[in-house]
């Protein structure tokens, strides 16, 4: 084993020479991390669209990602509380421990809502620090990005000059877009909707739309049917037009309450490849704003 | 407005004697420029009410990080209680020993009727930016069990951590495992003949990744050896020796697996284990010698698209092969006041599980025990100990319902055939809470 080990430890600087390695918690960050680095870095993405960053398992898979990561892009907020110490403290990687420039949360960058005035757990699985989700509000996307290129070329200075051509580039590509959606969202302007989980507040205070109900009776609680059937009441007197939901989520309460109140059900993408045309931050939004649009009459 | 009109009358009382023509051109570039500010006007003031009518917004990030709050106890470790117990229909025996096996000193198998099965405080955080600590206590009825107190470094790099104090041993796979987070109410076969519980120690653990894609882990452990099959043995240098290495990766998005092999190795001086010699008369034994055991352990979980909140499923499995030598002297009974002899036994065994989850908060699974007694020698004192030759084994069925993260509720049938000529029904009822900060769990 010795001889392995050995082996091993001189091989290492080799595969470390290379590209810098960005380990990104959730794909929106691993998107906008190819976005800033472009061939300067190799990014892996711990989670997919299709998996539920509140509960992802410590593999040892992210663990031998997480022992190579020169940059560890996560959201924060707790978000990752179930399953980020782990990989940070079995990998061993100096580097990317909490308050070292290589560890970066996106959360500390912009203003959280629905921080939660008492905390307790009878309250469901409530962030003390504030509704995680950040990434569903583009202005949120332009501020993490302004200080995640900071970030880059702190840690890599050598590409310093390419860091920030990448990044001016990105906000006023970014920003363009964002004027371009903003516009063509004007008709979802205060249109309520029902929400599965709290994973879209920050897309629904950036368009102005009105959350009438969420499904989960508490955050992070599975609805009953005893309480959906509360929700569909209330939607009798307070009518919505749509129901939301994310790619990982399971479609069966928000197709059960869609059916029962006669309004559409949407799987919106939530993140970087939650839908086809989700293949990168841009088409998020755009594939976003489609479907909204497409579902309102 | 009323500056443009002043400056076209001036113009118009300065110059009387220019052209009509040239006149009417100053007269509409001057109106130009006044529909032009007016415009500009208009959109500053449309901005300035939708920043008044908007709702509140996120706020720019220079202002964004909130201070932290004020509380001197936010410097206070992580804390989490586990609360866990419940009812147990067992049989007759008052003593649930394992066929063939010297039962360890540390075996905390379920009790009769209702009862705490197990109540631990934990609370750890870093220390600094170099290190981080750990701490389990057992609290139980007049006593409080360190499980584990420990430091590990965060800050030592290139995959290398050390670890030190008193911590559960990095072999296998459910070793470092405590019972709450069990899949089954009660003790494997394997680990309850191995261990007892499980296996600790007060010492010291390096452990290295390799920088790969394949998960690759390697560690050491040097320690006081002072828990089972060891024993205290009141001296300078290292009383155990514990090797592991653990490999692991995905396969596609929806499977991911780890699979591993270890080796400990500890003396024992005076061990003491009461077993029936060949009249069924209690005869006390005491073992000095080397105790060598190897596990190799495999994990495999299956998540459909590895999201595991809907459904998921986790087969585990170890084996483990002991070997022991040295010197057994056994009393009472037939041995009498004292009788020494060689001892030299070597015995396996090993336990596989599969746990489903089928729906949201429910899950279901099945244990199957076995352990082996290859082979058994006394020496001089086969004339009075028997030497079994009996294959301990127990089937589990369990299904448990969790209501949210920090709760869950467990049902458990076993029947278990780890005693010769018995054939138990067993039925647990168990709850297992964890208040306090939010846990991290383990693959």
């Amino acid at each position: 084993m010795k001889r392995l080990l050995a082996l091993l430890i001189m091989l290492s600087p080799l595969s470390a020479h290379a590209a810098l390695n960005v380990f990104a918690c959730e794909p929106e960050w691993a998107s906008l991390a190819r976005e800033l680095g472009g061939n300067d870095v190799k990014v892996y993405s711990a989670t997919t669209a299709m998996q539920d960053p509140h509960r992802i398992e410590a593999r040892p898979s992210l663990i031998a990602q997480m022992r190579r990561a020169d940059l560890v892009v996560c959201t924060g907020a707790e978000l990752e509380i179930g399953w980020l110490p782990i990989l940070l403290r079995d990998a061993g990687n100096a580097a990317i421990q909490p308050g070292q420039p290589g560890y970066f949360e996106a959360t500390q960058f912009v203003t959280l809502m629905e921080k939660p005035s008492r905390l307790d757990r009878a309250d469901g699985d409530v962030h003390a620090s504030g509704n995680p989700h950040i990434h569903t509000d583009p202005r949120n996307i332009l501020r993490v990005s302004e200080a995640l290129a900071a970030r880059l070329i702190e840690i890599d200075p050598a590409h310093a000059s390419a860091h920030r051509a990448r990044s001016v580039n990105f906000s006023a590509r970014w920003n363009a877009a964002m004027t371009g959606w903003k516009t063509r969202a004007a008709p979802l302007k205060g249109l309520p909707v029902v929400v599965q989980h709290k994973s879209f507040s920050y897309l629904l205070n950036w368009l102005e739309m009105r959350t009438l109900a969420t499904l989960e009776p508490k955050p992070g609680v599975e609805p009953s049917v005893g309480y959906l059937a509360s929700v569909a009441a209330q939607l009798q007197t307070t009518p919505a037009k749509l129901v939301l939901r994310t790619a990982y989520q399971s479609p069966r309460p928000a197709d059960w309450l869609a059916q029962r109140a006669g309004i559409p059900a949407l799987a919106l993408p939530y993140t970087v490849g939650g839908s086809e045309r989700a293949s990168d931050l841009f088409g998020l939004f755009d594939d976003t704003l489609d479907q909204l649009l497409k579902a309102v009459p | 407005m009323l500056r443009t009109s002043l400056l076209v009358a001036a113009l118009a009382a300065a110059f009387p004697a220019v052209a009509d023509t040239d006149l009417n051109a100053l007269r509409a570039e001057i109106q130009a420029l006044k529909t032009n500010y007016e415009a500009r006007i208009l959109a500053l003031e449309t901005r300035l009410e939708q920043t008044a009518n908007a709702p509140p917004a996120v706020l720019p990030a220079a202002d964004s990080v909130s201070p932290p709050q004020s509380a001197g106890n936010r410097f206070n470790p992580d804390i989490s209680l586990i609360l866990q117990g419940g009812y147990a229909r067992l049989g007759d025996g008052n003593e649930h020993r394992i066929t063939g096996f010297m039962p360890s000193t540390h075996d905390n198998s379920p009790t009769r009727g209702f009862s705490l099965s197990g109540t631990e405080l934990v609370m750890s955080t870093s220390i600094d930016p170099y290190f981080r600590g750990y701490l389990t206590l057992a609290l139980q009825d007049e006593k409080a069990d360190i499980e584990e107190a420990w430091f590990q470094t965060s800050s030592l790099g290139n995959g290398f951590s050390l670890k030190g104090g008193r911590f559960r041993s990095g072999l296998g796979y459910q070793n470092e495992k405590h019972p709450h987070a069990w899949d089954f109410a009660d003790n494997t076969l394997m680990y309850r003949a191995l261990f007892g519980e499980a296996y600790g120690n007060d010492g010291l653990q390096l452990k290295w990744v390799a920088p790969t894609d394949l998960f690759m882990e390697f560690g050491a452990e040097a320690g006081r050896g002072a828990g089972f099959p060891g024993t205290d043995r009141n001296q300078n240098g290292a009383g155990s020796v514990a090797l592991f290495g653990h490999l692991g990766g995905d396969v596609g998005a929806s499977h991911s697996w780890r699979g591993g092999l270890s080796y400990l190795q500890t003396r024992a001086h005076e061990r003491e284990a009461h077993l029936e010699d060949l009249n069924a008369v209690e005869a006390t034994t005491l073992f000095s010698g080397k105790s060598k055991t190897w596990v190799a352990d495999f994990v495999w979980k299956w998540a459909p698209e590895g999201n595991a909140s809907e459904r998921n499923f986790k087969f585990s499995t170890e084996y483990f092969r002991r070997g022991e030598s040295g010197l057994l002297s056994c009393e009472d009974g037939l041995c009498g006041l004292s009788s020494d002899g060689d001892y030299k036994a070597t015995q396996s065994g090993y336990y596989a599980q599969g746990v489903y989850q089928f729906m949201p908060r429910w899950r279901t699974g099945y244990r199957y025990d076995r352990l082996n007694t290859d082979s058994v020698d006394f020496g001089t004192n086969n004339a009075f100990l028997p030497i079994a030759s009996y294959s301990p084994i127990r089937h589990s069925l369990m299904i448990d319902y969790s209501p949210s993260e920090f709760s869950r509720l467990r049902l458990q049938y076993s029947k278990d055939k780890s005693m010769q000529g018995l054939a138990e029904n067993q039925w647990l009822v168990q709850y297992v809470h964890s208040l306090g900060s939010h846990g991290a769990h383990t693959f």
